[in-house]
């Protein structure tokens, strides 16, 4: 191998140095910011899920009983977090709120519809059927994963 | 005939002058804190409807602006260099295919402008060449898509990453005319010290940076101070503290009034860009807009420009490979 002319440093040094030198998110502030913001749209899904249980909009809505509040509840915020990404709001509301907005299932609609937009350009089939999930993808895999664990679990503690 | 001193640098001996240069930017960059020396700006899609395609159009603009603004004819253009980010540098590509004029493709990834300059300005030396066109763009949303996330996805940008520009520049060499000159080029060496985080690009490029100014300096045996101005490309804030770190740490000290870095400078952090601009379109426009306009004015009148490259892919991170670096070196000066 040729002569390096940076003969002062080396590998462990400069990751001393890049650590030293690099700007440090604030722990603390992002975590207080995502906890309030993540329950402010928690909140917003509990309001809905009053109003169609306790009938007061019978007319529009309906009275729906617990379990099918509990999936429209589910729809109408999917549905939410689609919209607003579709207008362009919802990636600024998680440059602010990061985890915040990313955690509840709005940002699961998120995270497909913005990736289904972005390869619109390259086709229905290969752009965005193929691509919509990029995102998404990982958290159905491992979710998937994971409610198998917890069955195996629930199923094994259960049985006697 | 260019000749070669020390380890790595080429003296020019004829005659190689930058003899017109012309950029074209996005909005966010003419909003920033060099917006006032960006005559041309333009959406990022450049009214097309894809983003690979708005790249290609402000490619294509950019050249004919080059063309219209220094009164040349179209076949005395030996050749152009040029390269983008995106894969197989297709922006370069389609935005020139209506040129009719010879063309080579480059990657250097964002040391693309300075990789063109040290080539065309050899060409324009010893090969035969009298007029060569140097460009590379880049642009914010063709980038994302292909480096990072959807652009809709509601996430944060981590504090060291970089916000990349929207923009291109192009820059006419000639063998004879008026402009300031390129007296000597060093070609950088791949420097690689194990950093993989595509978050903090600036510290992966910042070694090879240092590396280049030292060869530079030490082949030609010239002290930092002979250069009014000393600008590296592409290493935003964070990188540009470490590179001055590692020259002050071989001797070299790099003070504000002389070093400093054209993604520090392009945004101002108030704009959401965390540590900075990056990408080829951002040191090939603060160098066209900004930096030939300066030595224009007389304003400086020897300037050393190092474009930095971080040479990795979309692939080569995900599978955790570290991200070398690479530095070209580029001294114009007023003579």
């Amino acid at each position: 191998m040729g002569s390096d002319n940076l003969t002062k440093l080396n590998g462990p040094k400069y990751e001393k140095m890049k650590q030293d030198r690099s700007m440090k998110s604030n722990l603390l502030v992002d975590c207080a910011i995502a906890f309030v913001s993540g329950g402010f749209i928690c909140i917003i899904a509990q309001v809905f899920k009053d109003i169609i249980t306790s009938g007061k909009l019978v007319d529009l809505l309906g009275t729906a009983d617990e379990k099918s509040a509990s999936a429209l509840t589910v729809l109408f915020m999917v549905f939410l977090g689609a919209l607003l990404t579709s207008l362009n709001v919802y990636d600024n509301i998680g440059k602010v709120c990061g985890a915040g907005s990313i955690v509840p299932i709005t940002g699961f609609a998120n995270s497909i519809v913005s990736s289904a937009m972005e390869f619109r350009s390259e086709g229905h089939i290969l752009g965005v059927g193929a691509q919509m999930f990029i995102c998404a993808g990982p958290v159905i895999v491992y979710g998937t994963a994971a409610s198998v664990i917890a069955g195996l679990f629930y199923f094994l503690f259960t049985m006697g | 005939m260019a000749h070669k001193k020390g380890n790595q640098t080429y003296i020019l001996d004829k005659d190689v002058i930058v003899r017109h240069s012309e950029c074209i930017v996005g909005q966010k960059e003419s909003e920033g804190p060099l917006g006032k020396y960006f005559d041309q700006k333009a959406d990022d899609d450049f009214g097309m409807d894809t983003w690979e395609k708005g790249e290609a159009k402000f490619v294509e603009a950019t050249y004919k602006k080059l063309l219209s603004r220094c009164d040349i004819e179209e076949n005395l253009i030996d050749c152009i260099l040029a390269g983008d980010l995106l894969n197989q540098c297709t922006s370069s590509a389609c935005g020139l295919k209506e040129s009719g004029r010879p063309f080579l493709g480059l990657y250097g990834a964002c040391s693309t402008m300075a990789e063109s300059l040290v080539n065309g300005s050899l060409l324009v030396d010893g090969g035969g060449m009298n007029n060569v066109v140097c460009m590379t763009s880049s642009n914010f949303c063709s980038a994302e898509k292909q480096f990072r996330f959807p652009l809709e996805l509601g996430c944060q940008r981590a504090p060291n990453s970089q916000w990349t520009v929207t923009g291109c520049g192009a820059v006419l060499l000639s063998s004879g005319g008026n402009g300031p000159r390129i007296t000597s080029v060093t070609p950088g060496i791949i420097r690689d010290y194990e950093i993989s985080d595509t978050n903090n690009m600036g510290a992966a490029m910042a070694p090879a940076a240092a590396s280049t100014i030292i060869a530079h300096l030490s082949d030609l045996e010239r002290d930092i101070s002979y250069y009014d101005l000393v600008m590296t490309g592409d290493l935003g804030l964070t990188g540009r503290e470490l590179c001055r770190d590692i020259l002050k740490m071989h001797g070299i000290n790099a003070p504000k009034e002389i070093y400093d870095d054209c993604g520090a400078i392009i945004f101002d952090p108030e704009q959401g860009t965390c540590a900075g601009g990056s990408g080829c379109g951002c040191c090939a426009s603060v160098l066209c807009g900004y930096l030939l306009k300066l030595m224009e004015q007389k304003q400086i009148n020897k300037l050393l420009f190092i474009a930095t490259g971080a040479l990795m892919s979309a692939v080569s991170t995900k599978q955790g490979e570290p991200i070398p670096g690479i530095a070209h070196a580029v001294a114009i000066e007023n003579i």
